[in-house]
């Protein structure tokens, strides 16, 4: 059984639905990313674990234990909130100790507890210093520091990023990755970073208006994403209506190659930038170069076609291959192309 | 100021005196030695500062007043600082209305208040009383001090509430170690204006005293409409020393030009 | 947000009992007892009637009452905005230890008691006062000028009492000024005196027409300054209202003449408040 089970979740405000059929099973020690565009829901899930906000609909069940409707000082859950929410009349080491004189933890315990959590987060040398002395990075790190000294069961976070510059986000991502292995905490972090979620999480929850549109692991879901949406907010993608026959997926009256054909009707041919080639011999489709774009570590090429604009890029290794107004032709392998029927993932 | 010209220069220092004017020659014929209204340049004394001290009742109004003060003072806190955090941090119907009947004794003149509360304190038999006199300034200053908690209230962040709960702290303890914390200094600062309003309140005591609990500014103004010497000037320059000692503390702490925004 | 429906009534609960027990009852009372007859015996007689009300209306003596209220409150506001205005704006551009220790000049007299505010104006207004004995040593005048007992010496121990409120309103809106706004009139060739006239003034007209407002609504229900300074031949409603309840004893006529003076009050600020507002909300956000 897992650790943690959120069943059929659901949220409503007035007639806005928040979150909708949110079901999910958390095993011990994973991270899980909720990922969504802003206003989908993702901090009204988390609230709901966290106890702030009462589902309208369906249980959640921590260890055995239905908690739905425990009292949010009573879950003993840990939460880092975007803002941090770091007490400003309290120090550091006062910050991270309220949580255990919350649970009645004898001075000397505490203290040695304190110590040990600051300094998981490097932050010993600053534990006399006021929230307002402490730079953003060092803020976070206290937050974290405040919600895992008292060895909560699920480490919950909001956004914990959002306050940082890119820079510094980087590396905090790569500190909260091995500080969340190390003590091995089972971890919901909401992020409408997709890079952030693939960067942190085990598993990736991809959600929009309310609703889970997929659940899998990173290399998994930018893979094989199941629909238009997936595909588009997780990295680059082009994405093609076509039908689907017993023989394969026609595009704007072209046959294209796919594996396994099978769904009929209404698609989404899905294919990749990066899977995409220049090639003289058979093109799949030909066209010409509109734009070239450098990334730096690779350029992007927005090439127009009979079946529509379509974007590849190639590693930045020589010269580009192709100028803008060059006619290029294309080709893909059929195993790197998705074909999902078309208006399931809205 | 460089650019001021000199004109609004001129007149600032005029106005200032006009604002001094009439507190300077108080305490200046606080000191005069003559048993009438005089200065003195030609003889100073402290006889009418020894005075204060055999007068009849000046000292029993004072402590009245001070009492008076410092209790309604913290009445209205009690009151006020649930319903500044009712009105800040949430919606309710009829949350215009609480604030409009809370606020209400700033938009009353203090005369009719005065009448209106005597109106009430004769028919429960209560008037010239303790008790009504406490009641009556505690309505009196209560919007003085709702102002400032509500200020205080406003900026506050909710997710601390929240990060506190979660750390496993109940209702109670968010309020005690994390809400209350940060309305200090509007209580404060609400808590001061209140005692300062109160001390300071005549028009609407003349209503609500009788001659056993007289409250100073009452006392004084009943001396007055009688004879002017220079025992007022001495008891108000005493005032005045008291009152320069709570404004710097006001003005060090939360500025007075915030701080008086709301006793309009 | 807090979840509980009910935790804001409950935190509200006690002030609103308080308010509605001290300020709600008592102002009804007081309105049933401006219809209540006077009599001579017990004060309060029994039933209803309008001739109090009446009385106001056809009595000469209350409508020169009342219209030296009126006339006390506009010359009160007219001085405050003619001094308070250029005081607040001096202010605004004193540097900052002058301008620390001016507003605690300005403002610290608010925190003083009246009475001892309006004693240093007898004082000085007397007969045989500063002013008179200055004014008559320097040969201005021959004779004393009548001050103390008189409009004139109302409106200074008003304008005295009031006019900080004028100066705070002006200031808090100066405040707001964004500097730069001069400095781009200047930039456009704005004169000192034009810049003045048409970006700083017409910016600091809502704090004008509030401290207006309030210095109105608070000379009208004045009562120690006037009492004092007016004594008892210069009548305005709140010392009339006085000596109807402790001189008199006539409660009902003192009780409809607080009446009328309440509603004058809400009425100019309540009304005067929404027109500003309105009028300059799509100015000021
Ligand atoms: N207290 C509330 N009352 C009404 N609607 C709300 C409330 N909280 C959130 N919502 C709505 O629910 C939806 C989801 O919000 P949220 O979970 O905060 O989104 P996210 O965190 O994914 O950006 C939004 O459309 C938001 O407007
Ligand atoms: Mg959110």
């Amino acid at each position: 059984m897992a650790f943690l089970e959120l069943h059929d979740l659901g949220k409503t405000y007035g007639d806005h639905v928040a979150v909708e059929n949110f079901t999910l099973s958390i095993d011990k020690g994973e991270f899980v990313c909720l990922l969504g565009p802003s206003g989908c829901g993702k901090s009204t899930t988390l609230q709901m674990v966290a106890g702030f906000v009462s589902p309208t609909a369906g249980r959640i069940v921590l260890d055995g234990q239905d908690i739905t409707n425990v009292q949010p000082n009573r879950r003993g859950l840990g939460v880092v909130f975007q803002s941090y929410a770091l007490f400003p009349h309290m120090t550091v080491a006062d910050n991270v100790a309220f949580g255990l004189q919350m649970r009645k933890v004898p001075k000397a315990e505490c203290q040695a507890k304190v110590e040990e959590a600051l300094a998981l987060v490097q932050l010993s040398a600053l534990a006399r210093r006021y929230p307002k002395e402490l730079s953003g990075g060092q803020r976070q790190r206290v937050a974290l520091a405040r919600a895992i000294v008292v060895k909560p069961p699920v480490l919950l976070l909001d956004e914990p990023m959002g306050a940082l510059d890119a820079l510094l986000r980087d590396e905090m991502q790569i500190e909260l990755r091995e500080l969340q292995k190390r003590i091995g905490i089972t971890t919901i972090m909401v992020t409408h970073d997709q890079a952030e979620a693939m960067t942190l999480a085990n598993r990736v929850v991809l959600m929009s208006n309310g609703r889970v549109q997929q659940i899998g692991a990173p290399f998994e879901m930018y893979e094989q994403p199941q629909g238009r949406f997936v595909s588009t907010f997780l990295g680059r993608a082009n994405v093609f209506s076509g039908i689907g026959t017993s023989d394969g997926v026609t595009v704007s009256g072209r046959n294209l190659p796919s594996v396994a054909p099978g769904l009929e009707g209404a698609v989404d041919y899905i294919v990749r930038p990066e899977k995409l080639t220049f090639t003289n011999q058979d093109p799949l489709v030909g066209g010409t170069v509109k734009a070239r774009v450098f990334l730096g570590h690779r350029w992007l090429y927005q090439v127009d076609t009979a079946i529509g604009m379509v974007e590849l890029t190639e590693a930045n290794l020589d010269l580009p291959s192709a100028c803008e107004g060059d006619h290029v032709g294309l080709t893909w392998s059929a195993d790197h192309v998705r074909v999902t029927a078309q208006g399931k993932a809205k | 100021m460089s650019h001021t010209p000199l004109i609004l220069r001129l007149f600032h220092w005029l106005f200032m005196v006009f604002m001094l004017a009439p507190l300077v020659v108080v305490v200046l014929v606080s000191f005069t030695d003559k048993g009438y209204i005089a200065f003195p340049f030609d003889g100073a004394s402290l006889r009418w500062y020894s005075a204060i001290w055999n007068a009849t009742g000046f000292i029993d109004s004072f402590w009245l007043s001070l009492g008076l003060g410092i209790v309604s003072a913290t009445a209205a806190v009690m009151f006020a600082v649930p319903a500044a955090m009712a009105i800040a941090w949430h919606r309710f119907a009829g949350r215009e209305a609480v604030l409009g009947l809370l606020m209400s004794p700033l938009m009353i003149p203090a005369i009719v208040f005065g009448i209106a509360l005597l109106r009430l304190f004769t028919h429960l038999g209560l008037s010239g009383s303790l008790w009504g006199l406490g009641a009556a300034h505690t309505v009196m200053v209560l919007p003085f001090v709702m102002r400032l908690v509500i200020a205080a209230a406003t900026g506050y962040d909710h997710t601390l509430s929240q990060a506190a709960t979660s750390l496993g702290a109940s209702g109670w303890t968010v309020f005690r170690r994390i809400e209350l914390p940060h309305l200090v200094p509007g209580i404060a600062g609400g808590w001061l204006i209140a005692f300062i309003t109160s001390f300071d309140e005549v028009t609407m005591s003349l209503f609500v005293s009788s001659p056993g609990t007289t409250t100073l500014p009452v006392r004084m103004y009943n001396y007055i409409a009688n004879t002017i010497d220079p025992l007022l000037a001495s008891i108000s320059s005493l005032l005045i020393l008291v009152t320069l000692v709570l404004m710097i503390i006001l003005d060090r702490a939360f500025g007075l030009d915030r701080i008086l925004g709301g006793k309009a | 947000m807090k979840g509980q429906a009910a935790l804001p009534y409950w935190l509200a609960g006690p002030g609103v009992l308080l308010a509605l027990a001290f300020v709600a009852i008592p102002l009804v009372l007081t309105f049933g007892l401006s219809f209540s007859p006077f009599s001579d015996q017990t004060g309060i007689g029994e039933g209803f009637t309008l001739s109090n009300y009446g009385q106001i209306v056809s009595d000469d003596y209350f409508h020169e009452i009342f219209l030296r209220t009126i006339g006390l409150a506009a010359a009160v506001t007219v001085v405050s905005l003619l001094i308070g205005v250029p005081e607040a704006y001096v202010l605004s551009r004193l540097k900052p230890t002058m301008r620390a220790i001016s507003l605690v000049i300005v403002l610290g007299p608010l925190l003083i008691s009246v009475i001892v505010r309006t004693l240093g104006w007898t004082i000085l207004l007397g007969n045989d006062g500063v002013i008179n004995n200055a004014l008559m040593a320097i040969g201005i005048i021959s004779q004393p000028l009548r001050l103390m007992y008189s409009f004139t010496g109302m409106v200074i121990g008003l304008v005295h009492v009031l006019v900080p409120f004028m100066v705070l309103s002006v200031w808090t809106s100066l405040q707001k000024l964004d500097p730069a706004t001069e400095q781009a009139a200047a930039s456009l060739g704005a004169g000192s005196s034009t810049i003045l006239w048409r970006i700083v003034l017409p910016q600091v007209l809502p704090g004008m027409l509030s401290g207006g407002l309030i210095v109105f609504a608070m000379s009208a229900s004045a009562f120690a300054t006037p009492a004092i300074i007016g004594g008892r031949r210069l009548k305005i409603v709140p010392t009339a209202i006085y000596d109807e309840f402790l001189s008199y004893l006539n409660w009902p006529l003192g009780a409809a003449l607080a009446f009328i003076l309440l509603v004058f009050v809400l009425a100019v600020s309540l009304g005067a408040n929404r027109y500003i507002e309105r009028r300059f909300r799509q100015v000021f956000q």
